[in-house]
């Protein structure tokens, strides 16, 4: 029985955006249908299936690419996001600091950066796109983490108080916990965030062998339905990214799983 | 288990196991916002004995407490804990505490919440293990070791927390409204497991409440406090004895106990009143 209703709860989530999805590709396919829409204008959903299934290595390699440099930035920006996060949390001027530049950050079109970056670096490097994504992903994982760190339960913290726990203890098994759903937070956040940052970093020069240049490159061209292809595969990347973060906080801090007692 | 908790220092005899002279807190000192929370407050607990601590919201309860326990400082006067200063006291772990909130941390299983204390003092895993098993079996819920906090009803956590205040066998016990949170009958039956639980390990229990019965069930004596400034007005003796039962609430001396500190609390408020100060 148990089983059962756990079913119909996971249906209830999945179905709704599901049926959805698949009602607006069929509206998609009898709009172009029937309004005759030239497939150079807009490819009909099934063309950019079959697209997607005749050249999927093509696909493939620029998904990997793309994936990749989203997800060393990803991981590379949450670590020292974290660990720095940790680090400065004794000087709150540090966070007094951080926090209007990764606002500032957030706020101008910051992939310019790439731009500069790319001289730096060999034409065929990834390099300056995953620095891209480390710094985007490292302010917000910064802040949440600093946030984390500043909301301990004060009884949880007079507690330890009263075992005369050190400094250090009381990081590693209270503040550092009490943080990871922060943590989580910062990392689901930035995992778009990512992704759409590698593929926009790849229009600012350097090699043309990502998503984000297969994708301008082929949608400026004829060949429309193998452009959405690429689009398809992002967008793929991005649902693995999706859901690749929420089990990992679901791995991580099963405590978050329910409502909590507080 | 229970003879290593009764068994006591040579000086543990001689010496209060709360002694509280001459104190005084003033937080905000010289400062517009300053408040007198506590003004010459002196008492002396004995060893084994149960102190209730009740009066106003605001008159300085937890004040008191958290002075003993050492999560705050004295503006003046002394507080030793069985000859020794409060904080050496807390860095010695010689006291359990417990709050109004279980303050359980959600990542740890609940055997590992009550291991916690012992493992910040270095006990190795077999002993914090089976302390724990202990612990688990004295507040009769053996069977939750594994379980994770939130799996547990409000007083189930509670129980967990005072387990876990003593976890380490203090000779003290300070507990800040422990039950605050819990339903009438649910707060009964804490207050009678607790007075077993304290009575078998001997445990001296400073508790704070501001619920007559619960004072006046639990205590030795009740000391009344009032607010604006902090001060203890009134010390009431209980003595309804040690062997207190559900027939104890509805005993004539009990109700006249109860009586007597009522009447120490209305005494405050009328002179709030004398004085024009509302009580909100
Ligand atoms: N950290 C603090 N800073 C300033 N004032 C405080 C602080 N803690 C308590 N007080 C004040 O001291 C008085 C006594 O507080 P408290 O001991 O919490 O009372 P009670 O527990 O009896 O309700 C109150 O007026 C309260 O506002
Ligand atoms: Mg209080």
């Amino acid at each position: 029985m148990n089983a059962t209703v756990r079913l119909r709860n996971a249906l209830a989530v999945v179905l709704p955006p599901l049926v959805l999805g698949v009602l607006f590709l069929a509206a998609w396919q009898a709009w172009v249908v029937v309004s005759d829409v030239q497939p150079f204008v807009i490819p009909r959903p099934t063309d950019i299936w079959r697209s997607f299934i005749d050249d999927f290595d093509l696909v493939w390699k620029a998904s990997v690419v793309t994936g990749m440099n989203a997800l060393v930035g990803l991981v590379l920006g949450s670590l020292i996001g974290f660990v720095v996060a940790v680090l400065t949390n004794r000087f709150a001027f540090v966070s007094d600091l951080v926090n209007p530049l990764a606002i500032t950050v957030a706020a101008i079109p910051a992939v310019v950066i790439v731009g500069v970056l790319n001289n730096m670096y060999s034409l065929d490097s990834q390099i300056p796109r995953r620095i891209m994504v480390t710094i985007s992903v490292f302010f917000v994982v910064f802040v949440q983490v600093t946030k984390g760190l500043r909301q301990n339960d004060a009884t949880q913290m007079e507690l330890m108080r009263s075992y005369a726990a050190s400094p250090f203890d009381t990081l590693k098994k209270v503040r550092l916990p009490n943080t990871m759903p922060f943590f989580f937070t910062g990392v689901r956040t930035a995992a778009p965030l990512a992704l759409i940052i590698a593929l926009v970093s790849e229009y600012f020069g350097g090699t043309q062998d990502g998503l984000g240049s297969k994708i301008s490159g082929t949608l400026n061209g004829s060949n429309k339905a193998l452009g959405f292809a690429y689009v398809l595969g992002g967008a793929l990347v991005g649902l693995l990214f999706f859901a690749g973060s929420n089990l990992l906080e679901y791995l991580v801090v099963p405590w978050r799983r329910r409502g909590r007692s507080k | 288990m229970e003879n290593s908790m009764t068994v006591s220092s040579p000086e543990a005899g001689t010496s209060p196991a709360v002694a509280i002279r001459g104190v005084n807190k003033i937080f905000n000192q010289g400062k517009p916002n300053q408040v007198d929370a506590l003004v010459d407050i002196d008492l002396d607990v004995q060893p084994g004995e149960f102190i209730s601590l009740i009066g106003p919201s605001g008159c300085g309860k937890s004040t008191l407490l958290r002075l003993v326990a050492d999560l705050l400082e004295p503006t003046s006067g002394s507080v030793t804990i069985h000859g020794k200063s409060a904080h050496q006291a807390r860095v010695d772990q010689d006291y359990g505490m417990a709050f109004q909130q279980s303050g359980l941390f959600e990542w740890r299983t609940v055997e590992r919440n009550i291991e916690l204390p012992l493992e910040l003092k270095g006990w190795d895993k077999a002993a914090r293990r089976q302390r724990s098993q202990e612990m688990l079996e004295l507040v009769k819920l053996p069977e939750f070791a594994k379980h994770m906090p939130w799996q547990l009803s409000g007083g189930m956590q509670q129980r967990i927390a005072i387990a876990r205040a003593l976890a380490s066998h203090p000779k003290l016990l300070l507990m800040d409204e422990p039950f605050g949170a819990l339903d009438e009958m649910t707060r009964e039956h804490m207050q009678a497991e607790l007075l077993r639980i304290c009575a078998a390990a001997g445990t001296t229990v400073v508790f704070v409440t501001h619920s007559i019965p619960e004072a006046v069930y639990l205590a030795d004596r009740v000391v009344v406090m009032s607010p604006r400034p902090g001060r203890i007005t009134e010390i009431v003796s209980v003595a309804l004895g040690r062997d207190r039962s559900e027939l104890t609430r509805e005993a004539t001396d009990f109700f006249a106990r109860v009586t007597e500190v009522r009447e120490a609390l209305r005494g405050i408020e009328m002179a709030d009143h004398a004085k024009g100060i509302d009580d909100r």
